[in-house]
Order: C-alpha cells, then structure tokens, then sequence
C-alpha cells in the first residue's frame, strides 16, 4: 500500500539564486533518506517559488518491508563442544543477539561451519520513520549563506513561517522551532489572502494553481518566456534571449505577468549595452530588439501578480527606468568631455591590491610586461602596445565604469573611439579582458591577446607572489579563470611562448613588492598552476589521463608543445607501431631505470648486435635532434625494435665484466632518454 | 499625501505596533542604523521596539542639488523589532497601506540583499523591497553587530522616505516633493545641498578633520575605559562621520581607507563589549518577563 508524500517548506523569500541548488540538493537528500529508511515510491519531485520549497513523493510505501537481520557468530567448532554442547562462546553471543541458543542456525561461509543468530524484523510504518526524515531534510540542506531569526537557533536562508507535511490524508507530525507541521498553507502573498486546508497531499497541486502560485518551476519559466515573447512581438520585436535573466525572474515571482514598458527614444544614443545592462541587472527587464536587431526603445518586465492595475505598474517601472537612463545618459556625456587618457590621472589613488600597490603601478608593471612579449611574439607594433597598456585601465575611473562596474573595458573601447586613440587600441583595451568567463570570446586582435596574457600573467605572479592562491572554493582574484584564460589563448594562438621565461621576466617587476617567494619557486608554482588548468583543458579534448600525464612528466616550458606532444602520443598509440616503440622503450628503460649516463664508448661494443644497434641508434638519434614531427619521431623509434630484440638475444647486458657491462646500460639509457624527450612512457597504459 | 504625512502615518502606524517613537539622534550619522537605538539596542537578549525618523548624511553624495534623485543629506524611517516577529513582513506591507499603497494594486517584489557594514562590523540579511521596480525599503534581519552576534535576532525596517513621497506624489525630482502645501523639498533642503556639497568636496579643511579624528578616536577609548556607553559611542559616530567628509574630500588614499575602517570598527567594537557589560550588571531591566530573564541569566552563569 502506498500514499502521496507532501512536504511544504514555507518560507519568507528566498534568494533567488539558491533556489536550483536547493531543488537538486532537496531531490538527492530525499532519496537518499528514504533510501536508507527502505520506503519506496514510484516518482519523486522537487518544486521551488521564492515562498517555498516543495518535496512531493508519489506512491510513497506505507511501510518498510519486513527484514530478516543475521549476524555471524563463532565458528561451530568453538561453538559447540566435543559432545554437542554450546559453549560459553557461543551462550555469550545468543545473549547478546537475544535470541535463544537453541534458535542460532548452522551456515556456511567460504567452506568454514559458523552459527548465525537471525531474526525477523517487522518492518515499521511510514507514519513512524518519517517525522524524524522530513525534519532532518530541512536542517541538512545546505546553503550557501544562512540566518537565524527571532529567538530561534536553526539556520536557513530566510525564515521558515509554516510547515505542511502529509502523507496521504494524514499530518506527519514534527516540529522546527515554533513552527508544528499541519496541513495549513498560503497561496501567493498578494492575490491569495487566506490560509488554505490541504485535505489530502493529492489536492495540493491544484490547491495552488487556484490560489496563484505557479509551483512548478519548469511550466512557470515556460509561461515566463512565452509571455516576454508575447508583449515583445505586441511591439513588433523580440526579447533578448538570455537564460540567466530568465532563471533569476523565475525564482523571484510564483504568478507571472509580462507587461511592455518604453522609454524616449532620445535614451539611444548611449551605448547599447550601458542601456541592456541598465534593463537587466538592475531592473530585470528584458530588453527588445527589432527584426533588424536594433535595440527599441523598450522593456519587457515581468510582475508577480496577475493583469489588474497593469498601466499602474507599468508607469511605475517606466519611471524608474528613466531617471537610471537619465544618469546614464548624464554619465555618458559627462564621460566624453575629456579625453581617455586624462582619466588616468586618478590611477595613483585606486588600489589593486593592499600589497601589489595602485592601478598606477600595475598598469606600469603590465606595459613591460607586455611589451616583453611582444618582443618574444612579435605581435602587434610596439609603440600601439604601448599605449594599449597604458590606457587599458583608464576608463575604470569613469563615472559610467563606476556606476556599472560590468562595462569596464566596453566602455574603455567607446572612450577611446572618441578620444581618436587608434582602432587597435579601442579594441585591445576592451579585449584585454577577455575571456570574462568560461565559454566567452577569445580576444581577436594581435595587441587584444598580447594585453590579456600580460593583464593575467601579472595578476597570476603578482598574487602568487604574496601568498594569494586559491584554496577550495575560495578564488578573490579569480585567478583560475585567468590562468585557463591563458591557456586558451596560447592555444588559439598556436603561440610557442616559453612561458617559464616570460613567468621569470614578470616576476621580476614585482621586486619593489617585496615577494615572499623567491624567483624559482614564485615561477615553479604559477607554472604548476597554468598546467593544472591546461590538464582539464586537454582532458575535455578527450586526450586520456595516461598520455596527459606521460608527457607533462617531461618539464618544459612551451604549453603548445605540451599540447602537441599529448596529440601526438595520443595519435600513434592507436598505430601498429605503438606496440613496437613500447617494447623499445620498455626494454631500454626498464634495464637503464637506475642508470645515468649515456655516454657509449665505441670500442667497448664487442658483438655485432650491439654496434648494429648503436649505429641505428645514431641514425636516428641525428634525425631527430632536428625539431622534427614527434608522430615521426616515434615511429622513428619504433624501428629500432628489430635492432633491439637482436641485441636481447645475443647479449647480456648484467655481465660481470664491469667495462661492457655499464657501456650496454648507457646504449640503452640513450635510447630511453631519446623516447623521453616526447613522454614519460612508463606511464602510459597499455 | 504630503511629506510630513507620510511622516506621520509611519509614527501612527508603529505607535499602534507597540514601538517606542523615538527622536532623530543628535550627532551626524551615516544612516538610521547607528542611532544607539538600533546599533546599541540591537545587542543583547532585551526585546526592544521602536521607530523613529534619522536624518542621514553621506558626504559623497552630495551633487550641488543639480541631481534629481541624489542628496547628501536625507531623511529614512527606521523601525526595529526586537526579536523579530514572525508577522513581521505583513506588518511592513500594512504599513504601505497606511500611506494609500494597496499592495494588490502594484508590484511588490522582495529582492535577495545583504547588508554589511564594515566599520560597525555588522551585517545581516535581508531583501531590498521594490515598489512597481523602485526600492523604497531595505528589509535586514540582524546577524552581528559590533562583532557580537546577534540573539534574539531583530528586523531593521529601513524606509527611504523622499522615494517613497516620488512615489507617492509622482515627482520626477526629489526636490518638487511637497513638504507641506505651499512648501517643497527644495524650499527646505536646496540652498542646504548646494552649500554643503561645496563644503564636503572642496572647503572641507583636511588637516582639522585629520586632527579632529584623531581628537576623537582618543576621547572614545578614553571615555570607554570608564564604561560611559553613550557618550564613548557619540565619539565612534563623530569619528565616522569625519571619516566620511575625508572620504568626500578625496583626501583618503585607497591604501588608507582600510585603515580608517578598521580604526572605527575597532572603537565601535570596545563600545558594543562596553555595552554587553552594562546591560548585564544592570540585569537586563528590559527583559521584563521573569522567566525569559531567569533563563537568560542562567545561560549567561553557564558560560
């Protein structure tokens, strides 16, 4: 027999961006309580709306099932003396199990006799376990910031106000605080006033669709869309598509409304995207363009409520749109008076970082270091690098950058425009960003990449230098993003930089900081930190964990050559030759492991195997020294297998003869040293 | 409904919730949360309701009463419920209701907003409450204050009264809200705006503000050592306020400002432990049901 499960968190309103962690976070912790309790059920689901969090479980058991419970006791040999008599042994566990001795069975495990002790459990009802399993979701799911309120000890991320919990018709009884769990809820806290008496778990879904609450979140973000989609072509446009926008509306509202609002079209000559972020970020509004993709002069806004008094909200909305557009609009034009570069005029005052100094000094410390690697690259003209650099963080001392932080760099570009600096300037300046977050665009430009890698190489070494590293979740600087924004870019790039010398060239503009550590180490753990991030990167290019490590075993300082050497590996392991490059490598670097020289002497190659295979040895070793393609340089290898087996049969290599004993070792070290410039191959899988 | 309307009906209202209408406090503060009222009375087991007006002054702000939503001197309507009240959010929607806000006839919207304050090392949760897409409240359950967390907790009501007389009266600028009739903001506040922006941003004398500070922060601790709370704590607002002016006056390097903050924590800090250590010796005269007292002395005995 089974029943609906109904548990209602109500909850004043919660910030909307915990809401997706708590349906999965509440949908995983059920089952597996339930789990554990062996209830079963046919389907289990999670609803959210700003008012509360719903655990819904159709088909839940009435009760656990009836369990039989055996524990092993001591071997029947110990259990039992001579003439059939239990021991002590074996009285002591009876007792302890309570079972008589005469009720313990024989059983056999693994050939060996022992007594078992088993007894039948009845299973439980559902109405007895499961008070102490809803209350004990509520209290283990985890938020990321949480409150106490009132008198109360218990933590949540905003004050729990009611609790329904019904299985079937019947109230499942518990308390949290002050609140007893009943079967009394609330609609939406506007078009819903009264309380509402849910009968039977089952007649809550339509109990809130009757009382304007929209519970699943799924239908309600559908319907959200559907509408936004509807009020924009109602003025002959679309609306932004924008899933972030849509997910934090959804979480702030249990019964939508779209409405259409404008604004003079005088507001346009501002930037697009000041008057889109204006609309999104403080207003959640949904911008609209027309079929040409122009932005309108209009919004689409989404109320919690129904369609009564619309216009009401609508001018109310609008108002507050223009006097933030009118500020804008006041900053843009306050912004353009003077010229970009006479903004940096403020950089001394604007700290980067307590240690690391001003804006000032870093942008100082970021045009060298640029201009280094535009010397290392060769990309873009020295002197447009230069003054890249120099006004990349001028626009964060604008009116507009100050009061909409999320258009640095975009409004660095429009001021730069119209300050006359040269169009790869603009564009470096807002490139020098980018990538902002995990998918965005590479920066295009030559000066755009050079400034970026510059920007975050400095911010990876300058942090690192004094002890800012990311630990866990904690990342103030987000300097994993920056060094995979590196990684990216090289790689784009195709750019064989060697980043150990451009890492050592950086750290050296932060000698006035002071840095905790020295050169080597400073250099040693940026570059670990880089290569961390380029493993997860080549590993979401399915190259597999063997060959990645292989070849990051081999130091370097070249990420594209990291980069070849994986694909290149990863390549030929999947050649008929691999097998016979592996033996090369395998025979050679298992004898050699303990040797270190390679140095053979010609005259101590007695057998004709041997100076066979030191001449092939040569051939090849002289092919590859010049940069080659590695795909070839293993099966270059590979070819010296027959050499090799030929060497195995008519030589010991372990002869007591010390002199042609340690000239073997250094033929064969060689030829693993050669294999080893690729990848460490004794960590392949084979 | 005129601005000294809205005024009353918030007092009228809160009266009837059983607040205590208390008076601005007479020292330059930043906001109505560091009136002792709520700073002070925020710590601590005693339960406390009151509601006053707080002339807030934020130096930065100033823009010679050219802006029309912008003023570095304002009025908020501060309520505290101590502790919190489990109704407490359709208390604050029924007073919208006592100013001809019909809920029902406009979108409220509750918006996740946590509020900190590092130089009272204080911070709490709460939401930013929006009229038809404006902010006119901020709503914060108390967590820490002074560093010392918070228990009973308490709601801090805060309302922005010149947003909410725009949006009462349907002004475009802060200053055409009608006052009284016959009188706007503008009649009462301008010339107060213009004068005191120019004094903030250019007359301000930055060497007397730095001595001032300096003057003050000394007569705060010296004045803690002697566990007088209120006039020890006169001195944090005082060396807050000058803080800020220095701020507005562009005379506080980046790498300074933390140290200042610090500083001012650091002095409302001593005056909330001095603070705790009061109300206890005087044992805790506002907790006037006996057995939440009993309890909380044994708590405290327990420790």
């Amino acid at each position: 027999m089974a029943k609906d499960l109904l548990l209602e968190i109500g909850v004043e309103e919660m910030p909307s961006a915990y809401m997706p962690g708590a349906i999965s976070n509440l949908q995983e912790l059920a089952e597996e309580r339930l789990q554990e309790a062996r209830l079963s059920w046919q389907q289990l689901k999670v609803y959210a709306t700003p008012r509360r969090l719903v655990l819904y479980v159709e088909q839940l058991a009435e009760s656990q099932p009836d369990s039989q419970l055996e524990n092993r006791g001591p071997k029947k040999q110990m259990a039992f003396d001579e003439n059939g008599n239990p021991t002590k042994a074996c009285q002591g566990f009876a007792r302890g199990q309570g079972v008589a001795v005469e009720e313990l069975e024989i059983r056999e495990v693994g050939g060996v006799e022992y007594v078992f002790a088993v007894k039948n459990l009845v299973g439980k009802p559902a109405q007895q376990v499961l008070p102490d399993i809803l209350a004990g979701l509520i209290t283990a799911l985890p938020f990321p910031k949480s409150m106490r309120w009132g008198y109360f000890h218990t933590r949540f991320p905003r004050p729990i106000r009611w609790l329904v919990a019904l299985f079937g018709d019947q109230i499942i009884p518990m308390q949290i605080e002050n609140l007893v769990s009943g079967r009394t809820t609330w609609g939406h806290r506007f078009l819903g006033r009264e309380s509402i008496d849910i009968a039977d778990a089952g007649d809550y879904m339509q109990k809130m669709a009757l009382h304007y609450v929209v519970l699943d979140q799924e239908m309600r973000r559908d319907m959200i869309w559907q509408q936004v989609q509807e009020a924009a072509a109602q003025v002959g446009g679309v609306p932004m598509e924008n899933p972030d926008l849509l997910e934090e509306i959804n979480y702030l509202l249990e019964y939508p409304t779209a409405f259409t609002g404008s604004f003079s079209e005088s507001y346009l000559q501002v930037p697009e995207e000041v008057l889109t972020t204006s609309m999104i970020a403080h207003q959640r509004y949904f911008p609209v363009y027309d079929r040409t993709g122009q932005l309108m002069p209009a919004f689409i806004g989404v109320r919690n409520g129904d369609g009564e008094h619309l216009d009401t909200v609508r001018a109310g909305n609008e108002r507050v749109l223009r006097a933030r557009l009118e500020d804008a609009l006041f900053f843009w034009n306050e912004d353009n008076k003077k010229p970009l570069e006479d903004f940096n005029q403020g950089l001394p005052e604007v700290l980067f970082q307590e240690r690391l100094g001003s804006l000032q000094r870093k942008v100082q410390r970021v045009t060298a270091i640029a201009l280094y690697l535009c010397q290392e690259t060769g990309w873009g003209d020295p002197e447009l690098v230069k003054r890249a650099a120099w006004l990349s963080k001028a626009d964060l001392l604008s009116s507009m950058v100050y009061e909409f932080p999320e258009l640095q760099g975009i409004m660095g570009r429009y001021y730069a425009r119209n300050s006359g600096e040269d169009p790869q300037v603009a564009e470096a300046i807002f490139e020098h960003y980018l990538p902002r977050f995990a998918g965005d665009q590479l920066p295009q430009s030559d000066i755009g990449a050079l400034l970026s890698l510059a920007e975050k190489l400095h911010n990876l070494v300058g942090c690192f230098c004094i002890g800012i590293k990311p630990t866990g979740s904690q990342d103030p600087y987000a300097l994993r993003r920056q060094a995979l924004g590196v990684v990216h870019i090289l790689l784009e790039r195709e750019s064989n930089i060697d980043l150990e010398q451009v890492l050592r060239q950086t750290y050296r503009e932060f000698a006035e900081v002071g840095p905790d550590l020295d050169e080597d180490a400073a250099v040693r753990e940026v570059l670990d930190f880089i290569w961390q991030r380029l493993k997860g990167v080549l590993a979401d290019h399915s190259f597999t964990y063997d060959v990645i490590e292989s070849v990051m075993a081999v130091p370097t300082g070249h990420l594209l050559d990291v980069y070849t050497r994986v694909q290149k590996v990863q390549e030929f392991k999947t050649t008929d030759r691999f097998d016979d490059f592996m033996v090369v490598f395998n025979r050679s670097h298992n004898l050699s492991k303990k040797w270190e020289q390679v140095e053979v002497q010609v005259d101590a190659l007695e057998d004709n195997t041997e100076q066979e295979l030191y001449q092939q040895f040569l051939a090849v070793r002289s092919r590859v020294m010049v940069p080659t393609n590695y795909y070839d340089m293993l099966t270059d290898l590979a070819s010296l297998r027959p050499y090799l087996d030929r060497f195995f049969e008519a030589v010991m290599v372990m002869v007591d003869d010390k002199r042609l004993k340690e000239n073997r070792l250094s033929l064969l070290r060689g030829i693993a040293e050669l294999c080893r410039q690729v990848a460490d191959f004794s960590k392949i899988v084979q | 409904m005129n601005f000294q309307e809205i005024i009353l009906g918030l007092q009228n209202y809160w009266a009837r919730q059983g607040c205590i209408i208390q008076q601005p406090y007479d020292v330059e503060k930043g906001a109505g949360t560091m009136n002792p009222a709520t700073f002070l009375r925020a710590l601590g087991p005693e339960p406390w309701n009151v509601a006053y007006v707080e002339p807030s002054r934020r130096p930065t702000d100033g823009r010679y009463g050219e802006n029309p939503n912008r003023l570095q001197h304002y009025y908020q309507y501060q309520v505290i419920l101590k502790p919190s009240p489990d109704n407490v959010i359709d208390l604050y929607l029924n007073s919208l209701k006592e100013l001809g806000i019909d809920p029902d006839e406009h979108d409220i919207r509750l918006v996740e907003d946590n509020w900190e304050s590092p130089t009272l090392g204080a911070w709490g949760l709460g939401w930013e409450i929006w009229l038809d897409g404006m902010e006119v409240t901020q709503f914060t359950y108390f967590q820490q204050c002074g560093g010392f967390d918070c228990y009973p907790v308490c709601a801090e009501i805060t309302y922005g009264l010149e947003r909410i007389a725009m949006f009462i009266q349907n002004k475009e600028s802060v200053f055409d809200i009608e006052w009284v009739d016959g009188i706007s903001y503008a009649d009462v506040h301008h010339q107060g705006e213009v004068d005191y922006s120019h004094y903030n941003f250019t007359y301000a004398d930055v060497s007397t503000l730095m001595t001032m500070f300096t003057l003050c922060e000394k007569e705060a601790l010296q004045v803690a050592d002697q566990q007088l709370v209120l006039p020890a704590y006169d001195y944090v607002l005082k060396c807050s306020h000058l803080f800020n002016l220095l701020d507005a006056r562009g005379a506080i390097s980046v790498t300074e400002r933390t140290a200042y903050i610090g500083r001012v924590r650091n002095l409302a800090r001593r005056v909330a432990a001095e603070y705790l250590e009061q109300r206890k010796r005087l044992s805790y005269p506002l907790l006037k049901d006996e057995r939440l007292r009993k309890q909380v002395l044994t708590e405290e005995e327990a420790k």
